[in-house]
């Protein structure tokens, strides 16, 4: 039966092709529209460490001044990163299963081969948590030891990338590379990493790529750098690199790993304690407001969500509400068009079901048809996009995967099948004797 | 005029009158809106930089070696950079107006003794340059005078170097003594050591901050010094050429570097019109999205109304065959039809002008825009009303053209 349906839905399609070409123009522009969006939000919304929500958690403690709050549009949020001396304090206390403290910057890199000339890298100095936290994939070797935190041992991991470049993708472990002037001993390559957003770091550009080599946090200290991305103090620190290490001023990223939430209650308590001690050497002025967010919580705090993309978004789908109610004002045109026709089925006894059916899978054929042509606008919209954004972190989100496919395909179908839904309640209205009797 | 007829026969179809007037309401309210958004990034993107955009680059030397002089260093690069042909001047600069990366303080007009919170802190980005930087960037000094080389001091975390003449913008200036005479007053700092104090020597007509989102975007501050060995050995220059001749200046600059010193890299080489663009790419990305967002809804619903309306031309051949057998001129008929089309898009506009303001309300308590000014929603109003008459033009010529046979004939 339901191939029947097509073929009279086939045939009722081609005989008015203007009005079927607008209704499926319009279905295909919405889908359009609103996929090319969706798929941006798709992925800047994703959280890529979703797996372990509950044990990975962002460390924030409010040492901010007491005559105002960190940010004054949200003035319950603590400060996002950490001061020196309480990174370094919370990382010795180890009362997580792991710690990560880091900071980006750049270091010169001097290749072993004299045919490569000495570049820039951006390098992460990072405690040995960083790895089993964020479980970057290893091609070859592993992360380092809190031990070799504790001697700032001259211990380096590079990416694929960067192995690639100074050992054509060889298992380098075990091999030298010169960072700052300095010989460092390579202990794993990472395989390709390239988590979206970039969880650990959203400072900046929270799409940007991780970064070419991870040394240790402590060598960082020895070389008295801190972090090229986001320097903050409420107040001015004694001179000198002791004078900022000994400062309120925040630069470091801190996340810890913990068993489940209840565990991450137990840290957070141990946190308050921490900043109840500091208290009274004068710090942390201001009320206890410490965090342990979950990553979700986190990107949701760090708002990694651009509002373009959103109001994108929002206008994409007033967008489709139009095309839809479009639709559906043209089908019902289309089937009221139909009444004389629909009264002669009904007359030789055709079941008000049969009819429903057959109007439904009329309205569905020109939802896929939509939606397939919708899909060819959202790969059209998202290569535009690429365009628009070229060099920015959103060109690379504008990729559709098959889950966006699908779903179009999926919104499209359902989409048309409600805005057939009224008009073929009508169809199905239509009285069999009215329309003999004018015919 | 055939009102009350044209009335009753649209309360016998009022879901065609509903379907149209709810795309025509939500087609008014984002295209009013879309509008507004897109002017306020036009007015954005357009505001001037205070600088010579065109004609100016940005190069970055980062010295690796062991021994590297970044004080000789310094010297030697700013030398070679101004003595290339083409080049006006050249200077050293922390970071580049536009490029989103820079330094704030807040600054006070009363020293660190007062209480903090009376001093009264004002947001600033600081521009740590020379005394060629003026002239580099192309900035006008409205009032008071250039840097001299004597102003220069040198700058490194353990010796901050208080500078002892600043030069401010007018909005800054502004801000700082509202009575209007900055020149020759105190501004105080964390740059120099504590309770240090630097002098408003000169007023930039404009400059603008690093960062275009910014709020106190035409707060900047001009510091004269030489960064030297704060955490790591690197410069960044600000060269100014013939705009002409930039770009083959531009990779000049870059070789001669390469060759001064091979103890360092040299990197970054971008002018200032790429740091622009980089900056404002999101913006000009919004308006190409809103602004095909607006063409494709104006153009959905003018083909919904042209497939409605002739639908129901169809639907109503033999009433308007008759009609015309009774005397209507095809004038008459195609009347109706636009008549009929302005009363439903004015249905359309009232629900749409509820939900432009509703709309506008949501975008001014979430992305802090300011109200929609009052002449968006009539001209939305008129430009929807138009698009009704435009688009319902063809069907009703088309139902003039029945003939009045049709009257006499049975279906």
């Amino acid at each position: 039966m339901f191939t029947y349906y097509l073929r009279l839905a086939a045939i009722s399609l081609k005989r008015n092709r203007i009005l079927t070409a607008l209704m499926v123009a319009a279905i295909a522009l919405g889908i359009g529209m609103s996929m090319t969006s969706m798929t941006v939000l798709h992925m800047m919304g994703s959280n890529p460490l979703s797996y372990k929500d509950e044990q990975v958690r962002r460390v924030q403690l409010d040492n901010w001044d007491i005559n105002e709050p960190w940010d004054e549009d949200y003035p319950t949020e603590p400060p996002d990163l950490m001061t020196y001396q309480d990174a370094n304090n919370l990382v010795n206390a180890h009362k997580a299963e792991h710690e990560a403290a880091f900071f980006p910057n750049v270091l010169p890199l001097e290749p072993e081969k004299r045919e490569i000339k000495p570049y820039m890298v951006e390098a992460l100095f990072t405690t040995a948590g960083f790895f089993p936290i964020f479980e970057p994939p290893f091609r070859y070797g592993t992360g380092w030891t809190p031990a070799e935190d504790r001697s700032a041992a001259r211990v380096a991991v590079i990416d694929a990338e960067t192995n690639d470049k100074l050992f054509g993708g060889e298992n380098s472990v075990g091999r030298k590379v010169r960072l700052g002037g300095e010989d460092f001993t390579i202990v794993g390559v990472l395989a390709k990493w390239r988590p979206t957003p970039r969880v650990y770091h959203v400072a900046n550009d929270a799409f940007d790529d991780p970064q070419s080599v991870f040394v240790p946090f402590s060598f960082g200290i020895e070389k008295k750098l801190n972090s090229n991305s986001n320097n903050s103090c409420y107040k001015d620190s004694e001179p000198g690199y002791e004078g900022l290490l000994a400062s309120d001023c925040i630069w470091i990223d801190m996340w810890v790993q913990v068993k489940d939430e209840a565990d991450a209650q137990r840290y957070l308590g141990f946190l308050n304690d921490y900043v109840n001690e500091q208290k009274k050497s004068g710090r942390f002025a201001r009320p206890l407001n410490n965090r342990v967010y979950s990553v979700s919580e986190f990107l949701e705090a760090q708002r990694v969500v651009g509002r373009d993309v959103r109001t994108q978004v929002w206008l994409a789908f007033a967008f489709f509400a139009v095309c839809l109610i479009n639709t559906v004002g043209l089908l019902l045109a289309k089937f009221m068009g139909k009444a004389p026709e629909i009264g002669l089925r009904r007359a030789v006894g055709a079941s008000k079901p049969a009819v429903f059916a057959q109007y439904l899978t009329e309205s569905g054929l020109v939802g896929i048809a939509g939606g397939l042509l919708g899909l060819v606008l959202t790969g059209l919209g998202l290569l535009a996009l690429r365009k628009l954004y070229a060099g920015t972190s959103i060109e690379r989100l504008a990729e559709l995967d098959w889950v966006m496919v699908g779903l179009s395909l999926l919104i499209a179908l359902t989409a048309s099948l409600i805005a057939g839904l009224y008009p073929t309640w009508r169809a199905c209205q239509v009285q069999p004797a009215t329309q003999l009797k004018t015919q | 005029m055939e009102f009350r007829p044209i009335l009753n026969a649209l309360m016998r179809n009022k879901t065609g009158l509903l379907l149209i007037a709810l795309q025509v309401a939500i087609t008014l309210a984002i295209v009013c809106n879309s509008v507004f958004i897109i002017l306020q990034r036009i007015e954005k993107v357009n505001r001037p930089s205070g600088m010579d955009e065109k004609a100016l680059f940005t190069i970055t030397s980062l010295g690796f070696a062991q021994d590297f002089d970044l004080r000789g260093s310094l010297r030697q690069d700013l030398e070679a950079l101004r003595s290339i042909p083409g080049v006006i001047d050249a200077t050293t600069i922390n970071s580049v107006p536009l490029s989103n990366g820079g330094w704030s303080e807040g600054i006070s007009t009363l020293p660190e003794s007062v209480p903090e919170d009376q001093r009264k802190n004002t947001p600033t980005a600081i521009y740590i340059l020379d005394d060629h930087g003026v002239n580099t960037l192309g900035a006008h000094l409205v009032a008071g005078r250039n840097f001299t080389a004597d102003d220069v001091s040198y700058r490194s975390r353990d010796d901050k170097g208080t500078p002892n003449s600043v030069i401010v913008t007018q909005a800054l200036a502004d801000q700082l003594y509202p009575d209007g005479n900055a020149l020759g007053k105190p501004v105080y700092s964390g740059l120099g050591g504590k309770g240090s104090s630097s002098t408003i020597v000169g007023v930039l007509e404009r400059l603008q901050a690093p960062w275009v989102g910014w709020d106190k975007v035409e707060h900047a501050m001009l510091v004269p010094q030489y960064q030297i060995g704060e955490f790591d050995s690197s410069a960044r220059y600000l060269v100014r050429t013939e705009a002409s001749r930039r770009d083959e200046i531009m990779k000049e600059a870059e070789r001669k570097l390469g060759e001064i010193n091979t103890g360092r890299i040299v990197r970054g080489l971008r002018s200032v019109e790429e740091v622009r663009g980089d900056s404002y790419r999101q913006d000009r990305a919004m308006t190409v999205v809103l602004t095909t967002v607006i063409f494709s809804l104006l153009a959905v619903t003018g083909l919904g109304i042209v497939g409605m309306v002739s639908f129901w031309v169809t639907r109503r051949v033999k009433q308007i065959g008759t009609r015309r057998a009774l005397g209507a001129r095809r004038f008459d008929i195609r009347r109706y039809f636009m008549v009929e089309n302005v009363i439903v898009v004015g249905v359309g506009i009232v629900i749409g002008l509820l939900l432009t303001y509703g709309f506008n309300l949501w975008l001014m308590k979430h992305y802090e825009l300011p109200r929609l000014a009052w002449y968006y929603a009539p001209l939305g109003a008129l430009t929807v009303l138009m698009l009704g008459q435009l688009a319902v033009f063809g069907p009703a010529t088309r139902a003039s053209r029945v003939s009045p046979a049709v009257a006499t004939r049975t279906v």
